[in-house]
């Protein structure tokens, strides 16, 4: 009885998962996995045994890529958060799902392309003494982290406009304005659903830097055409009020 | 030297889009446009039928001493490399590939070394004509002139039909339907909310397309 039956090691090559739900049969080797099926589950690995997490991080850094299969991609994607969506704030609730995973890893990316661009020998030599990463401590510079490096590591470009809300009974509200958002350059949102932009999606990945960085906030786009900017966006920053007391603290003590 | 008018039929000839550049134009109704893209597309199916075949006598006289078997490599290593007067420069070449016949027959026909159809009707049978333009796939209608205006058809690989009428003093229009095709393809095609096959209600092509052609006329 050392042996599992035959069918629950079939069970294991079509579903890895399966394997691990079931801690009490005893799992074939992965060599043996390997010769019953042509196609191992999980990973992919190239011939030259090397996978995307053998890359250098910096290696893809100033690589270009193709608009159209961008905007094919996005296009997919927001064909696919339509289905079974109840209505426009639901579609956005998703798109900006999507986004959000995208911004906290986007944030570890950022740092950390952007420190060793600065010293890139030190942090390979000492990982303790190389220069501490720029995170943001206050909301500004936040901002100005998201309005500048984020935005020209995603776009290429920085953001358009960076304001703060002027109304005093919102003073945790901030606008960064794109005038030609890129995923929204070959998308046109029918009459029906006007409210709609699709840069819900790039609000999640704002939000999820935000979050990321420690700063709860609550992102959302808002279309706001004008005569020369037909798809110009305004991503809407709401920040929490745990963040903006922290930012009162600060400031009296007179952090930066 | 405007343009006038774009119309976009889809392969199935239902007609997806219908705009005019230039103030003045006689208006047709919805119903008549339909009926316009519908006719359209039947005539140029039928024009593609009737594209005329040229009797292939060139290769009858120069390929008469070349002794070669009516099988398809031949043929579509003939078709690949060049026009039907080239036919002697070929036969070296083909004869020095290896053909699955077993035993080569020694054949002067002239159906057989008749190269340089298009890839779609490349049959060794009916080999004894070849087209106006050899190594082009068949199209139909592509313009029509009246001394009021020009139209000029461009077919897409999936069989969209763009439809340009232009002024008859207009010049470079394969440059004006190339950047209109790009337009489409960019913000029709890539536009997550147009259903294929279905009317063109595109902000962002209106625009584009406004923008480009208005610019011109």
């Amino acid at each position: 009885m050392s042996h599992p039956p035959r069918h629950s090691s079939m069970l294991s090559i079509s579903n890895n998962v399966q394997t691990a739900a079931t801690p009490s049969e005893k799992p074939l080797p992965p060599t043996q996995l390997q010769a019953t099926s042509q196609t191992p589950p999980g990973l992919r690995v190239p011939s030259n045994r090397k996978t995307i997490y053998d890359r250098h991080l910096n290696r893809t850094r100033n690589g270009e890529l193709s608009r159209a299969s961008f905007a094919f991609l996005f296009g997919e994607m927001v064909t696919y958060a339509q289905r079974r969506v109840t209505g426009i704030q639901d579609l956005e609730r998703r798109l900006n799902e999507q986004g959000y995973p995208l911004g906290l890893r986007l944030l570890d990316l950022l740092f950390y392309r952007t420190t060793s661009s600065t010293s890139s020998s030190a942090l390979s030599s000492s990982s303790t003494s190389a220069s501490p990463p720029n995170r943001p401590l206050r909301i500004l510079p936040l901002l100005h982290l998201i309005h500048g490096p984020l935005w020209r590591q995603l776009f290429n470009r920085s953001a358009d406009a960076l304001e703060h809300s002027i109304s005093p009974d919102t003073p945790n509200e901030y606008m960064i304005t794109d005038n030609d958002p890129l995923v929204n350059t070959y998308i046109s949102v029918p009459k029906e659903m006007n409210q709609l932009s699709c840069a819900a999606f790039v609000a999640g990945i704002i939000e999820g830097v935000c979050d990321g960085c420690g700063f709860e906030a609550k992102v959302s786009a808002h279309n706001q055409p004008s005569e020369l900017w037909p798809s110009r966006t305004i991503f809407l920053l709401r920040f929490g009020d745990s963040v903006m007391e922290r930012e009162k603290v600060l400031e009296r003590a007179g952090v930066k | 030297m405007p343009v006038y008018s774009l119309i976009i039929i889809n392969k199935a000839g239902g007609l997806v889009y219908q705009r005019e550049f230039q103030p003045g134009l006689r208006k047709l109704s919805t119903n008549d446009y339909l009926v316009l893209a519908g006719t359209f597309h039947g005539v140029h199916a039928i024009t593609r039928s009737i594209t005329p075949k040229i009797p292939n006598q060139n290769a009858v006289s120069v390929t008469s001493s070349t002794t070669q078997t009516p099988t398809p490599t031949t043929t579509a290593a003939a078709a690949a490399a060049a026009s039907p007067s080239s036919t002697s420069v070929l036969s070296p070449s083909s004869t020095s590939i290896p053909t699955p016949t077993p035993t080569p027959t020694p054949l002067s026909t002239t159906s057989t070394t008749t190269p340089a159809l298009p890839p779609s009707t490349s049959t060794p049978s009916n080999a004894t004509y070849t087209y106006p333009i050899p190594n082009l796939p068949l199209s139909g209608l592509e313009t029509l002139e009246s001394d009021k205006f020009t139209l000029t058809c461009f077919q897409t690989l999936t069989g969209t039909k763009f439809l340009l009428f232009t002024d008859p003093q207009m010049a470079n229009i394969e440059g004006i339907m190339k950047t209109v095709y790009e337009l489409y393809a960019d913000y029709v095609m890539k536009n997550p909310f147009y259903q294929l096959e279905m009317p063109v209600r595109c902000e962002a092509f209106e625009r584009g397309v406004g923008g480009f052609l208005r610019a011109r006329g």
